[in-house]
């Protein structure tokens, strides 16, 4: 029996977490949300600029960081065109163009943002580091034309941006390296402001940056997503996705002190 | 010859780079944006060669009939169905966006969604108090994972001020340990390669 608890087979813990995942979804929980500091602090910088600043948007990820990146993505767009804060959207991945051009469309229509006035997606370019260098120069050198293929000299939003002087903040959601990239060579070299949005296994890696301040906030996975979601007072998928993930949570913590006490009971047993 | 001009040329353009740093001077800054400018028209061509690399491995798989080799097929289809519709008539055809938001999101998605399923399972086998160090990782563990969820902070009200001490204070200072050992590691690796003393990007690794 003890045997059996300690070298479960998988299928089971398997069938555990599907349960976890789906009684939830069907219950409907809510749990109380608190507001982390890091994304408090991106908050408040978005929530202080003046109307008509103009932010970057980065979004740098592809579909298998979708589920938590969007609702951050979702979030922070709403926030911005609420204030009337314009929004350049470039992405450094290949397959981000579409998702990243469908939910700006998508919330500027919820909004009621007009395209090319309060917001650009300008699309994707190769060259990582190099578009982020070449922009601090000039963005127009970079990206010719946004993704729709008009050029940049004739969309409005472009025509008092030349490169990142012009850009108050830039929000890079990221499910790489991008953040890090980001500060070096555009906050570092170009003193951009950065904040970040990143996928729960990268949280960790961003907490040097905050701490020296080259990082403004940091929404951090799907909480902080929520926690979001919690501040701009409109509740969407991050808030209904963190409370499921709380009991993945809670039953992952509970295998762990079962399969605990399984292997002492045994050690003891065979001593 | 084959050799000595990618390393002339190596050293040349990293030591004028470098300067360019120190320099605000007008020469020297237009000399920094003109070899941005050519470093990305020559990036793409990464592409190009990332797509002859996969179409080389995949016929070799075919011809050899490695494990799995029919799967191979299915490769050649989804790259010739999306350079077929996207290259001529570009990303936001609807075929094209369609095939994309319902083959390609949701198929990485799954797989992503996977990793809970085997994460879950490896904790469970991997956190086991067998020493001090391992007791360790699996309480920091615990607290972290239940200071990211909001269930964490019902169970006891001071957990995700735990986590986030953790985070802040042991945590960054691994990073900040980690960030220096690697930059300085890129620094003297980068000085060899503008040197020439490493030379395997050349290939044949002398």
């Amino acid at each position: 029996m003890l045997d059996k608890l300690v070298n479960m087979d998988r299928r089971i813990v398997f069938i555990l977490v599907a349960l976890a995942v789906i009684i939830p979804t069907k219950l409907r929980v809510n749990l109380p949300i608190s507001v982390s500091e890091p994304t408090q602090k991106l908050y408040d910088y978005i929530d202080n600029l003046e109307a008509n600043s103009t932010i970057m948007v980065a979004f740098d990820y592809g579909p298998a960081g979708l589920p938590e990146l969007h609702p951050m993505g979702r979030a922070v767009l709403k926030q911005c065109f609420d204030k009337d804060v314009r929004v350049i959207g470039v992405t450094l991945v290949a397959d981000a163009p579409t998702l990243a051009n469908t939910l700006m469309e998508e919330i500027a229509q919820e909004s009621g943002a007009m395209a090319g006035e309060d917001y650009v997606f300008l699309g994707y370019r190769p060259g990582g580091a190099l578009v982020m260098l070449g922009m601090g120069t000039s963005i127009a050198g970079v990206f010719e034309n946004d993704y729709n293929g008009t050029p940049l000299a004739e969309i409005p939003i472009m025509e008092t941006i030349t490169n990142y002087d012009q850009i108050s903040l830039l929000v890079d959601l990221a499910s790489g390296s991008t953040t890090e990239q980001w500060i070096n060579y555009a906050n570092t070299q170009y003193n951009l402001q950065i904040a970040s949005g990143v996928t729960g296994v990268i949280i960790a890696q961003m907490y040097p940056f905050l701490q020296t301040g080259q990082l403004v906030g940091l929404i951090a996975g799907i909480a902080g997503a929520a926690e979001y979601e919690n501040l701009i007072d409109a509740p969407a998928k991050g808030i209904q996705w963190i409370n499921i993930e709380s009991f993945v949570h809670l039953l992952i913590v509970g295998l762990v002190i079962l399969g605990n006490i399984a292997f002492f009971i045994r050690n003891r047993q065979e001593e | 010859m084959k050799r000595q001009v990618p390393l002339v040329l190596c050293f040349l353009f990293g030591v004028a780079t470098i300067l360019t740093r120190f320099s605000p001077h007008r020469y020297s800054q237009f000399f920094y944006e003109e070899v941005n400018s050519w470093v990305l028209i020559i990036t793409p061509f990464a592409l190009v060669l990332a797509t002859v690399t996969l179409i080389r491995a995949h016929v070799t798989r075919i011809r050899r009939r490695t494990e799995y080799w029919q799967y191979s097929f299915i490769v050649f289809a989804g790259l010739i169905t999306m350079v077929v519709i996207g290259v001529p008539f570009g990303p936001q055809n609807f075929v094209f966006e369609w095939l994309f938001n319902n083959i390609q999101v949701p198929m990485e998605a799954t797989m992503f969604s996977l990793l809970a399923f085997f994460i879950a399972s490896a904790a469970y086998r991997a956190f086991r108090a067998r020493s001090f160090e391992a007791t360790l990782l699996l309480v920091t563990a615990i607290i972290v994972m239940l200071g990211n969820v909001p269930v964490g902070d019902l169970i006891w009200s001071e957990t995700s001020s735990v986590k986030q001490w953790i985070l802040n204070n042991p945590n960054l200072s691994a990073r900040r340990g980690i960030i220096l050992g690697v930059s300085l590691g890129v620094i003297s690796q980068s000085i060899r390669i503008i040197l020439g003393i490493e030379r395997s990007y050349l290939g044949g690794g002398d």
